[in-house]
């Protein structure tokens, strides 16, 4: 490809100067800079959107916001958080690290790394400018359900569109890492021997190239259904809005292990290094991983249990969901087992490792109460839902992001963050997490419905404790801005090792990692 | 970079997209799959409104009683008013019944309606035939006329034991947008 050819020639000079490094950029550690740094601004917008969910519910009644404009909040939080924040972290750091881990000297396709990452920019801007029009953002949360999401006003077909050019983004990214990782390993290096990070983004690359093209098809029929007249989900004309509800979790129940994944394959490289043994079960790890991406097809309808369904569909549904638990379960133990009697140091990435291995477990138990059919009736809908997924996407994908970026920021930036703040940031996180998240368990257990700005008063108390959480976890987010700039600006030099004695490739090369590395191929042991 | 290599990242690009393009292909497959679903399933009862049930003549079993009950409501910007003559009969599988439905057209222009009906529970949405029903056309109402619409049904004597109870539900929406903008609808 011309792309490539053209890159092996001006290996010999360092980046360009100025903007035209970044905007012109090929290189695959300037693009998962770039978007590492997209996903912490987005962090802070999809933030302080749920500054304004939990301020309005500090206390019963209506303080501050319409509730219209509220609804707007939750849609645009759940919107810029998912498509915006944590994705494009996880894109972030498929492409800093893997070629790093397999001994690549670049992505596969450099040119179209660039453009998967230009189009998200333009895509969240798109995104954002809805809030701004008349009738403001989608309101019907990020599920779009129609017939509520086609009441949208002028911000509709902008919304729309940006969810088009998001996914789009995704594809590309997916359909680079993939060529990459099944192209450019170094040789010697076979499947069963890449470490767990790439082999969870190879499969979450999958994952994405075979959902995000559905939710677009959804997208477009629901512009169709508004612009041109067809009725895919408008009952007076033959059709019907459940139909959508199928469509969007066949992507969707997917998207939350898209999601994950990256996550387990940080934890996965961190739990070994800081118990200074090697990963137990690699192979089984792989084999949960694949079998929890086969399964995540064909449990989607788990999400709309109260629509109505036959019997025998609920039934396989809530059996296919529990059985999740299984290859889910064979990776927390694994990672339990790998702790076991290693000789463990508990620096930052650690901290947030084992907190996500415990809080990420929450969440995945209060999943499996919300997949049992007679019981979700009661959850479906309420505050406790909402826990649920938190638990799973906070403390879980965000902190696997969080681990994974105080373990490589030394490799990244050539200096050691600042262990202190590192670790204060970690107990602030920590414990905020829990407040804001845990009490929402029995909000929604004693029946308060997600979703809605006002509450009957016997919920207030929880829900102030929710609300300082929340303001706790997202100040404390500052702290983590202030570790990197510091670390980016000085510090102790970072070795290349870094820690003590990690595994991969990653660590071989020197600290900060220089801008082209690997142009030869390493030789595998 | 080898010749060899270019092209294997060519390929594989292109069986990926290939793939993406099937996934956005499959998407709009889930339509046409849904119903069919549906049909087979009965699921969310729905069931096939274009046109009367063709039922053999069977023997009436007069030892079982099911009740039905009639459910009407208007979408949200649907100016009718419309309710059933009668809100539940009993009745025995395998004999005819006929009932009614009253609407009226709230204003002073001519609109076009369609209901749409469902039925719960799901597995009870194939037993219950119909052989006359004003859903199985749009209906047109002049300003403020107001309309007797009857439907004919038959309960299949092969209704599961356990359904006792079935709701017929008819919502009725305004169709002159959708019908003049797409044309065929299937209505």
């Amino acid at each position: 490809m011309s792309a490539t050819a053209t890159h092996d020639l001006h290996d010999d000079h360092g980046p360009e100067k100025g903007w035209r490094r970044w905007v012109y950029s090929t290189n695959h550690k300037d693009i998962g800079t770039m978007y590492l740094i997209f996903a912490l601004a987005m962090l802070f917008v999809g933030g302080a959107m749920s500054f304004v969910i939990r301020a309005e519910l500090f206390q019963p009644g209506l303080q501050f916001v319409r509730p219209d404009f509220f609804n707007q909040m939750i849609t645009m939080h759940a919107l810029i958080m998912v498509f915006g924040m944590i994705m494009p972290a996880f894109a972030g750091f498929a492409n800093w690290m893997i070629p790093l881990m397999i001994g690549a000297p670049d992505m596969a396709l450099p040119r179209l790394n660039n453009w998967s990452f230009w189009l998200l920019p333009f895509a969240g801007v798109l995104l954002l400018s809805t809030l701004f029009m008349d009738g403001g953002a989608p309101a019907s949360g990020w599920t779009l359900y129609p017939p509520l999401s086609l009441q949208t006003g002028n911000g509709f077909p902008f919304a729309m569109f940006s969810i088009h050019l998001l996914g789009l983004s995704s594809i590309m990214a997916s359909i680079n890492i993939i060529v990459t990782i099944l192209n450019l390993r170094a040789p010697g290096m076979t499947l069963m021997q890449m470490p767990m990070f790439v082999w969870t983004w190879l499969i979450t690359a999958y994952l994405l190239i075979a959902v995000m093209p559905v939710l677009a098809g959804g997208v477009t029929m629901l512009i169709t259904d508004q612009f041109f007249g067809t009725t895919f989900f408008n009952a007076a004309g033959g059709g019907d809005p459940v139909l959508f509800q199928h469509i969007f979790w066949f992507f969707g129940h997917p998207e939350v292990y898209i999601i994950i994944l990256p996550a387990f394959g940080i934890i996965s490289h961190v739990i070994p290094a800081f118990s200074r043994k090697p990963l137990f079960g690699h192979d089984a790890m792989v084999y949960a991983i694949a079998g929890i991406a086969f399964l995540s097809f064909i449990v989607w309808a788990h999400h709309m249990f109260t629509v109505g369904m036959p019997l025998a569909g609920q039934l396989f549904f809530m059996m296919s969901t529990m059985l999740i638990a299984i290859p889910t379960a064979v990776k927390v133990f694994n990672w339990t087992a790998t702790m076991w009697r290693g000789s463990i140091s508990f620096e930052t990435p650690m901290l947030f490792a084992v907190a996500f291995l415990f809080l990420f477990t929450i969440g995945g138990f209060s999943g499996l109460m919300v997949a049992i059919v007679p019981a979700d009736f009661q959850y479906h809908d309420s505050y406790f839902v909402v826990a649920h997924f938190h638990y799973v996407l906070v403390p879980g994908a965000l902190f696997g992001a969080f681990c994974g970026a105080y373990y490589w920021l030394p490799k990244w930036t050539g200096h050691m963050y600042d262990e202190r703040l590192g670790k204060i940031h970690f107990w602030l996180s920590a414990i905020f997490v829990n407040l804001t998240f845990f009490p929402q368990h029995f909000l929604g257990l004693a029946g308060m419905p997600r979703r809605i700005p006002d509450y009957s008063t016997q919920f207030a108390d929880f829900n102030m404790l929710s609300s300082i959480g929340a303001f706790g976890f997202g100040l404390s987010q500052l702290l983590f801005v202030y570790v990197i700039i510091k670390c980016v600006r000085g510090g102790e030099k970072a070795t290349a090792e870094v820690w003590d004695n990690p595994p991969g490739l990653e660590w071989t090369v020197p600290s900060p990692a220089p801008h082209h590395t690997f142009e030869d191929p390493p030789i595998m042991r | 970079m080898s010749g060899e290599h270019t092209t294997d990242t060519k390929s594989l690009v292109g069986k990926l997209v290939i793939l993406a393009a099937a996934m956005f292909g499959f998407g709009f497959l889930m339509v046409p799959l849904y119903d069919i679903f549906c049909d087979i399933t009965g699921f969310g009862g729905k069931i096939d409104t274009t046109r009367p049930a063709v039922v053999e003549s069977q023997l009436p079993d007069l030892s079982r009683t099911v009740t039905i009950e009639f459910v009407t409501s208007v979408n949200e910007y649907a100016p009718w008013e419309f309710r059933p003559a009668v809100t539940s009969m009993e009745i025995h599988p395998g004999e005819f019944y006929e009932t009614t439905f009253y609407a009226r057209n709230l204003t002073p222009r001519r609109i076009v309606g369609q209901a749409v009906p469902s039925i719960a529970p799901g597995a009870a949405a194939r037993y219950l035939q119909k052989t006359e029903c004003f859903c199985f056309t749009s209906q047109q109402f002049e300003a403020d006329e107001a309309k007797d619409m009857p439907v004919r049904f038959i309960v299949d004597t092969d209704l599961p034991e356990y359904v006792d109870r079935i709701t017929l539900a008819y919502t009725f929406f305004v169709i002159d947008q959708v019908v003049s903008s797409s044309g065929t609808t299937g209505i």
